[in-house]
């Protein structure tokens, strides 16, 4: 074992250059042999790289960039099928070609993993504790079980299981996906590794979540000295946390260098499309984003040159020539794989130079005040209870879950209303419920003054018509059996459109959202992601409704193909007079395409309000713990920040706290004295203006008050 | 947990109520017992057969609601009745039933776990010698009826009994009669006679076990948490071992409860084809010799059977997998 | 979707891949699969026996040879002759034609009634659900070769579409089962809640959406129940309560052969052979075609 030798506790120092890397990464290459006379896959295509000690480096891609296969590789986890060629270095010493048992020697004691999804990370059928407790027997099998159990429930308290004693027996599926995740870091930390590999940790979890989780890496590595080899998709949560940022494309690195040298001083387009379609919390005047147009390449057969210039405005002859080289560019450490990085540096070009930005015009009504607009729709103390039922076996039920406990809002024509919140919010059951048409269990919902519940048929139907629906998953809202065509034509024969107009319409509505005629002979399983999306789209548009609902329609889409359906959607706002319910997760996307916006908690709205001000000024302590929470792709301001971390999960909702329901995570209930905490357990703050001034904004908390989170 | 036990057992009981109430009516229907006394040798006289039918409650003369009623009336205090030859039921059962169950018990577990470890390991070996051996295999004792099975092993048992000039396999009945050879004697007789009706069974059942622990083995074998028991630094075949066989088990728990039925029919075949005397060769029987209550009877002894296996099953389910125990 | 993409979606991995959406693509899969293409070459080549076969048979199929009772295989009786000096190669073949064609019959059979049952409970839930699952569950506690062996007297005489639609009657369940859950799984999928949302009926999404997206499944299944019709056929025969005389089926034909298998070989072989070959390349089609056309279980190959 040379895995101790490395051990650094405590001088988790900087990089200084001047010690061997603890990992090195040399022209690597992973090759996945096609199928059935499919070609062959070639997801990393020549990626060297090298981690010192110490360090935090991050690798940022979109799906398919070859982030994750190549971390793979260095684990030794790839699939025996996989060809891999280069060089993989711990400690200098070659890890490619080792065989399983001197592998598994090296997995969890010198270089250990966090993968992605808590859920399935986690074997189901043995507790938490054991589990960690085999990771600590697997590297010291003079370790007892008792020993190693210990051990465990020590790892367990220092990510921050409350009550690990007891805990250490509870099963995966008893714990919160911010609490497995825990697990998993408390297993990758076991043996003390030198390096941690950290794949997307935190892309299943919620904001809050994330902010802990991020907490929980950064005490790891204190604890541990590892060096940290964190890959994301999300350009906010490296930006504060990695000292080097490495970005794929196509299987390839196209820049990296030191944070701020790639995030303000970016030299190739890639990376600057991606930091440009990101919306941003920090930015109150609505622009467009800037969407990169086509979709990655596939892995299969790659054309000579540079694999972005398809998609590249910059492009010119020479990027199909051959591929450019990953070349030093301005400060050292900063490379980039451009054959105009050298011009863009000249010329100092950015974002908004380099692609084009779409114009997008203000819906008809926005010149006619608020109060004076029709309201669209209308949700008045909606309430939506469901029995909870335990076991998949003997089903009983245990409780009742108040999944929708009262929400009330109106949206009026052309306006926007987002209703975010973390999962098990309620947002999605509030939509479903609207969508509906049934009378709901209390309250009313009111579709341009048409009451739900209380109508024929007939009625029904013309309603309807009037309110369509955009799911989030381009992936299953679209019947992969039926051509495009027929998707799109679907509601209009359903509701009895002239025949002869058919295809016409279908076509029109296709060009409506940007594409292209021939479209509708093909499948959905033809078209990328993106592309499907806007089918559904075409599809809600088809009847030519009032009310658009949108449940998380771009969250599974990679950031540059979202950037382009946010504006489309924002366009079509604007040509057609939609009204839209915008239902996400992700704050930063309703900051931008809102006009106001709902924040809920464990069932219940605690805010609401006009979007600037909401997000300049939120005056309920969950709004300022969300904003505050979600990272920011700006390293200076990430850096500058800080960061209100809640404490513990979201409460069961068959048993929300008395009073407040906010208040076992409140921040402010923390500090608040003992007699003013009183109102908080006893009475339930009601929703209404509470801060003078902000004429459009409610909040449902005992001591609001404005704060600047961001 | 013990509401839902009597619950469940509740629903079990009605179940097997109506099944054996549907297979009564039916054979009350359908079958003939009156042909049985026409044609016996010396004829009877007319009141004879009227009389030994309404002894029997088989007489077709008699409305079927009474005759349902009259049946029913014994099987709510636990009797089921007479056979045709005016034998206790109740008699038949206890006597066979054992036959049947040793069967059934003993086939169910070799050839489940010899399926399973197959089947497990050759998901492992992903198209390696052995998995294609053993798929090969399986391939083809599926295609086979077991019935075929029985008859093929039954003339190789004549052959290799041949060939060897040697008694060593036993192909007809369960033991052999008047044998006075001590305990050890009669149980290595005993197991002499058992081994190829066993053999039937497990070849049938091995051979769908191994087919359904090799699928859900490999969808296991992909998921994310032997990649995190391998990332802990487990070997390949400690993380396959101890985390992916362990839950790639327990969709076969619910795999065996559809397969019980199938295993009775199969029991039944076997029974007839080596002359065991279970409760599989005698509904055979009894349908042929128009004896309705017996058929009747043995529905519902395969009910309570079926019932019982889906109750285990369950059972196992909760205890292999935390996700659905009540707390 | 290639291995690498799927690695690499960072989507989360509980959404399963679409099932692929053309037919010509399932074509081009399907055939890709060599088992299946083997499957389909060999039950080809056996329909083509089967129907053709008896056309040069010299012999009539209730046409006794007299000077030929029990005699083994020759150049005049390819398959020998039985007890009663019939051709046991043209018995054969019609018993073949048989097998093949209740078959398949009582396996489409058995899916269409599964496919119904299982859709509407897994559709509407509630209590229509709760009574189709009750006669589900208690058609499962019946032994099925019970009632089928009880239900001999009324088959007795009649024709064997009888008899197909009573091996339907009692093989539909488990396949109505998978159904329910599958349609319960795909009652979820937003382009069924879409359609509902946008005022399709319940019946059609039912007919255009959720059957047309387990159309693989159902594939599958009637393979799968193809041979398990004509082994509980066989099984059935062996009792002598299946097909009734002069109607064979190989199963019938075993039957009879089975009695005599160490003393006249021919009359039990042949048959026996033909029939595991038969369910052998119906199996391989099943288990290639579920590996090509149901993507939980694509594998790499």
């Amino acid at each position: 074992m040379t895995a101790t030798t490395a051990h650094a506790h405590g001088d988790a120092a900087r990089p200084d250059g001047t010690d061997t890397p603890v990992l090195q990464v040399t022209d690597l290459e992973v090759t996945f042999p096609g199928t059935r006379g499919s070609p062959d896959v070639t997801a990393v295509r020549g990626v060297s790289y090298e981690l010192r000690r110490g360090e935090i480096l991050g690798i940022v891609g979109e799906s398919g960039s070859g982030k994750s296969v190549s971390s793979l590789a260095a684990m030794g986890l790839l699939p025996d099928y996989a060809r891999v060629s280069g060089s993989i270095r711990l400690h200098g010493e070659e890890l490619l070609g080792l065989d399983d048992r001197a592998m598994a020697a090296k997995r969890g004691r010198a270089i250990a993993m966090v993968f992605q999804d808590p859920l399935s990370g986690l074997t189901p059928v043995y507790t938490v504790g054991d589990q960690v407790a085999e990771a600590v027997r697997a590297h010291n099998p003079h370790f007892g079980k008792a020993a190693a159990l210990a051990r465990a429930v020590e790892l367990l308290t220092l990510v921050g299981i409350p009550d690990a004693e007891r805990r250490h027996r509870s099963f995966p599926h008893e714990f919160s996906g911010g609490m497995r995740q825990r697990v998993m870091i408390a297993i990758a930390i076991a043996n003390d590794p030198d390096v941690i590999i950290c794949d997307e940790p935190t892309t299943a979890l919620d904001v809050t979540i994330q902010a802990q989780i991020l907490e929980v890496l950064k005490t790891a590595q204190r604890e541990t000295g590892a060096a940290i080899l964190m890959i994301t998709h999300d350009l906010g949560v490296v930006a504060g946390l990695v000292d080097r940022v490495q970005v794929m494309y196509a299987g390839r690195l196209v820049e990296t260098g030191p944070v701020d040298d790639v995030y303000y001083r970016t030299r190739m387009p890639y990376t600057m499309g991606l930091l440009g379609s990101v919306p941003r919390l920090d930015q109150d005047d609505k622009t467009p984003l800037i969407p990169i147009a086509g979709s990655p390449p596939s892995l299969t057969d790659m054309p000579p040159g540079c694999p972005f210039a398809p998609r590249c405005p910059l492009a010119v002859e020479a990027c199909t020539q051959a591929e450019p080289a990953l070349e030093q560019v301005g400060a050292p450490g900063h490379r980039a794989a451009c054959v105009r990085a050298g011009e863009i540096q000249a010329n100092g070009w950015t974002a908004r130079d380099v692609y084009p930005v779409p114009e997008i015009g203000d819906p008809p009504q926005a010149a006619v005040p608020r109060e004076d607009r029709t309201t669209v729709l209308e949700v008045e103390n909606l309430v939506k209870h469901h029995p909870l039922t335990r076991g998949a076996l003997f089903k009983r039920r245990v409780g009742t879950v108040y999944a929708v406990d009262g929400v009330s809002f109106d949206i009026r024509e052309g306006e926007t209303l987002g209703l975010v919140g973390e999962s098990g919010c309620g947002k999605t059951t509030t939509l479903l419920e609207i969508l509906s048409l049934d009378r709901p269990q209390s309250g009313a919902v009111r579709v341009l003054g048409t009451e739900s519940g209380r109508i024929g048929g007939r009625e029904r139907m013309r309603v309807r018509r009037d309110m369509q629906v955009v799911f989030q998953d381009p992936m299953s809202s679209l019947d992969p059996r039926m051509r495009v065509f027929e998707i799109v034509a679907e509601p209009l024969r359903t509701h009895a459109y002239p025949k002869d107009r058919l295809q016409a319409r279908v076509i029109e509505l296709l060009r409506l959202v940007g594409l292209e005629a021939e479209h509708a002979a093909r499948y959905p399983a033809e078209f990328s992601g993106g592309q499907r999306q806007r089918v559904g789209i075409a599809r809600a548009l088809a009847l030519e409704p009032r009310l658009i609902v949108l449940d998380e329609p771009v969250s599974a889409l990679d950031v540059s193909i979202q950037a382009g359906v946010v504006n489309l959607l924002d366009d079509l706002k604007a040509r057609l007079g939609l009204a839209y319910l915008f239902v996400a997760h992700d704050l930063s996307v309703v900051r931008h395409i809102a006009d106001r916006v709902a924040v809920m908690y464990l069932g219940k709205i605690v805010e609401i309000g006009e979007v600037a001000n909401l997000y300049r000024h939120p005056t309920h302590p969950y709004t300022q713990a969300l904003l505050s929470a979600i990272p920011l792709p700006d390293p200076e301001k990430e850096r500058r920040r800080s960061h209100i971390v809640l404490e513990g999960d979201l409460p069961n909702p068959a048993d929300p706290p008395s009073g407040c329901r906010f208040r076992t995570r409140c921040q402010k209930f923390a500090v608040l004295g003992e007699e003013e905490r009183t109102a908080c357990r006893e009475r339930e703050p009601e929703l209404r203006r509470r801060v003078e001034g902000a004429a459009d904004q409610a909040a449902a908390c005992h001591y609001a008050e404005r704060q600047e989170p961001l | 947990m013990a509401k839902f036990l009597i619950r469940r057992l509740l629903s079990s009981l009605i179940l097997v109520f109506l099944a054996s109430s549907l297979a009564y009516l039916l054979a009350a229907t359908t079958l003939s017992p009156r042909s049985n006394f026409e044609q016996q040798q010396p004829p009877l006289s007319a009141e004879a057969i009227e009389r030994e039918l309404d002894h029997l409650n088989l007489n077709d003369r008699t409305p079927l609601a009474e005759r349902y009623a009259t049946w029913l009336s014994g099987v709510v205090v636990g009797d089921f009745g007479q056979t045709i030859t005016d034998q206790s039921v109740n008699e038949h059962i206890a006597r066979k039933a054992g036959v049947t169950l040793r069967l059934i018990v003993v086939g169910a577990v070799i050839g489940a776990t010899l399926g399973v470890a197959v089947g497990a390991y050759s998901a492992v070996r992903q198209y390696r010698a052995f998995d294609r051996a053993s798929t090969v295999v399986a391939f083809f004792l599926l295609a086979v009826p077991t019935i075929v099975i029985a008859v093929v092993l039954q003339v190789t048992a004549v052959w290799i009994n041949d060939v060897t000039g040697r008694q060593l396999l036993e192909y007809g009945g369960e033991y052999t009669a008047n044998l006075d050879a001590g305990f050890w004697g009669t149980l290595a007789d005993r197991v002499q006679h058992a081994i190829l009706p066993t053999l039937t069974l497990v070849l049938s059942l091995f051979a769908a076990f191994s087919r359904y622990q090799r699928n859900m083995m490999l969808d296991v074998l992909a998921s994310d948490f032997v990649r995190t028991a391998m990332a802990k630094g487990l070997t390949r075949r400690a993380a396959l071992f101890k985390h992916a066989l362990r839950t790639a088990m327990i969709p076969t728990i619910t795999y065996f409860t559809f397969t019980f039925g199938i295993l009775i029919a199969n029991a039944t075949f076997t029974e007839k084809v080596f002359g065991w005397h279970g409760m599989g060769a005698w509904v055979v029987d009894s349908i042929v010799t128009n004896d309705v209550n017996a058929v009747a009877a043995v529905t519902c002894f395969m009910a309570v059977c079926v019932m019982a296996a889906s109750f285990l099953s369950d059972v196992l389910y909760a205890w292999l997998d935390p996700r659905v125990r009540v707390s | 979707m290639s291995i690498a993409t799927e690695r690499e979606a960072q989507a989360p991995d509980d959404i399963p891949p679409a099932i692929t959406g053309r037919w010509s693509s399932l074509a081009k899969e399907v055939l890709g699969t060599p088992r299946v293409v083997v499957g389909l070459v060999i039950i080809g080549a056996l329909v083509l026996m089967a129907w053709i076969g008896p056309l040069f048979s010299p012999w009539e199929f209730d046409e006794r040879d007299f000077f030929a009772f029990r005699s083994p295989p020759s150049a005049e009786h390819w398959f020998g002759t039985n007890t009663t000096g019939r051709d046991v190669f043209h018995m054969t073949m019609v018993g073949l034609q048989r097998s093949i064609v209740i078959g398949l019959c009582a396996a489409v059979a058995t899916t269409v009634v599964a496919a119904i049952v299982g859709a509407f409970a897994g559709y509407y839930l509630g209590p229509t659900d709760r009574v189709l699952m009750w006669i589900t569950d208690l058609f499962l506690v019946l032994p099925q070769f019970l009632i089928l062996a009880i239900l001999y007297p009324v088959l007795r005489g009649s024709e064997w579409p009888v008899f197909v639609i009573l091996l339907a009657g009692l093989m539909w369940m488990v396949t109505a089962k998978m159904v329910r859950g599958m349609t319960i799984s795909l009652k979820e999928r937003e382009y069924v809640l879409a359609a509902r949302y946008m005022g399709v009926s319940s019946g059609r999404i039912i007919l255009r959406h959720i059957l047309p997206n387990m159309s693989s499944l159902l594939i599958v299944d009637i393979t799968i129940n193809v041979s398990g019709a004509i082994i509980l056929e066989t099984a059935l025969s062996y009792f002598g309560f299946g097909v009734q005389p002069p109607d064979v089926t190989l199963g019938s034909l075993i039957a009879e052969g089975s009695r005599q298998a160490l003393a006249f070989p021919w009359t039990f072989w042949f048959c026996t052979g033909l029939l595991i070959l038969l369910v052998l390349a119906v199996n391989l089609v099943g288990d290639g075609l579920r590996d090509a056309l149901d993507p939980h279980s694509r594998r790499r190959s």
